[in-house]
């Protein structure tokens, strides 16, 4: 960000966008649960408090920049998801174990 | 909360004709109705036709609008809530959609559009919010009345959107209706508490249900008949049901309610009809519908005003916080170098 002088007035600019993370309980995963605008980390944090747990739906925040987030294109779903599709072999029910083993 | 079947045309009018769909890439179009005869969500990097996002940006903030704007009729009771309780279970609801507002914002920022461009299009007057918040709340049963009638309309119109096929408008709604249940039970309870009191408290009770009855019905949108939208809403499942259903639902369910609470609906026309098993009702006066949404109800300029007012006066503390948050940055930046 370049310097401005407090005479310059600034274009009048949105806040950022924050993408929230809640952990609902300790022992799970932070989970995206919505975006937000705030000018920095810190306001970004008190509004996602006021925002997304008003009701005691979480015990921990996480704000991220949304523009920090890669995401993959949904175009390329075919290329990165397909593959797994044939490899039944991937998961336990792909084989057959006689049943006086027992759970296995 | 609330919605309605408020997707009317921003230059709405009650014949308002849409004009024909821009062509779309074949295969592309083909691949994206599949999605949708599979009962598949879209999602915001996903291709989607020009005018699936149109109307759904222009819903979506509709909506948003609707929030923000449903704040002001409430919030004029804060300062006069009858005692310290009732003040404290207002503030906490007129809280939840300012929130409510916000993620439907969020939302409708995930098709292209920002912040700024939407509430600039509620501010010039140009985009639409809910007619229901173009009437006065007289008097402190109006607030009940708002909590049982209003948001219970607005939920029986959000359930369905909670399984709309946009996946981030769905997800905001199923949020909103989380907390909605609040909304119309404390509005309801006051009420009752209302009807326990003396003569005049009574008649206060009656009093808001006249004047908020009609208004409420009219909160579906128009007739199936006369919702040209609501036919493509449907095909690109972001309605699920349609007015006069969401309508017939909300009196079938409204009736019985307001035999507990003892008052009567102001509509000589509403009997129960064995044949259809559902109520049976009187004419919705449209043509005040329609004036209230183009402008002429009895607040929308207070409305508009106030929400301007609002917003401008608070113009120096976003601009402030921004210049925080580069002056921190800065300091941050000096002290690592």
């Amino acid at each position: 960000m370049t310097a401005q002088t407090a005479t310059a007035a600034p274009a009048l600019k949105e806040w950022p966008l924050w993408e929230v993370f809640v952990r609902s309980k300790q022992g799970l995963e932070h989970k995206h649960c919505g975006s937000l605008h705030a000018a920095d980390a810190a306001q970004a944090l008190n509004m996602a408090r006021d925002v997304y747990t008003r009701r005691q739906e979480g015990v921990s925040i996480w704000v991220v920049p949304s523009k920090a987030i890669t995401a993959s294109n949904p175009d390329d779903k075919g290329t990165l998801f397909d593959p797994a599709a044939d490899k039944v072999y991937r998961h336990p029910t792909f084989y057959d174990i006689p049943e006086e083993v027992g759970h296995m | 909360m609330y919605t309605q079947s408020f997707s009317v045309p921003d230059d709405a009018g009650p014949k308002s004709v849409k004009p024909p769909p821009a062509t779309e890439p074949a295969d592309l179009m083909a691949a994206f109705d599949a999605r949708i005869d599979a009962d598949g969500r879209i999602e915001p990097q996903d291709w989607m036709p020009e005018a699936y996002r149109k109307t759904l940006i222009r819903q979506i903030s509709q909506h948003a609008h609707s929030e923000i704007v449903g704040m002001l009729p409430e919030g004029n009771w804060i300062s006069r809530a009858p005692s310290l309780k009732r003040k404290a279970i207002l503030i906490a609801k007129v809280q939840d959609e300012g929130g409510h507002g916000l993620y439907l914002y969020s939302a409708a920022e995930t098709l292209g559009t920002s912040r700024d461009q939407l509430l600039d299009a509620l501010h010039t007057g140009k985009a639409k919010y809910s007619s229901i918040f173009n009437y006065p709340t007289l008097n402190w049963a109006d607030v009940g009345v708002i909590g049982w009638l209003v948001d219970g309309a607005a939920i029986m119109n959000q359930i369905p959107l909670c399984r709309c096929s946009y996946g981030p408008y769905a997800r905001a709604m199923v949020r909103v209706c989380k907390e909605e249940s609040f909304h119309q039970r404390q509005g309801y309870e006051a009420l009752l508490v209302m009807m326990k009191g003396t003569q005049a408290q009574k008649d206060m009770v009656q009093d808001a249900v006249n004047r908020y009855w009609w208004k409420c019905l009219a909160m579906f949108g128009p007739p199936d008949a006369d919702s040209p939208n609501s036919v493509q809403g449907m095909r690109w499942g972001i309605k699920r049901i349609s007015n006069d259903d969401l309508r017939q639902k909300f009196i079938d369910a409204t009736v019985p309610q307001a035999k507990v609470l003892g008052v009567t609906l102001p509509d000589p026309d509403l009997k129960w009809n064995e044949e259809r098993q559902h109520y049976d009702y009187g004419q919705i006066d449209w043509e005040e519908f329609w004036a209230t949404v183009n402008g002429n109800g009895p607040c929308n300029k207070e409305r508009l005003a106030t929400r301007v007012k609002a917003h401008n006066d608070g113009a120096w503390v976003r601009e402030a916080a921004l210049a925080h948050a580069r002056k921190q940055q800065q300091r941050t930046l000096k002290e690592a170098a």
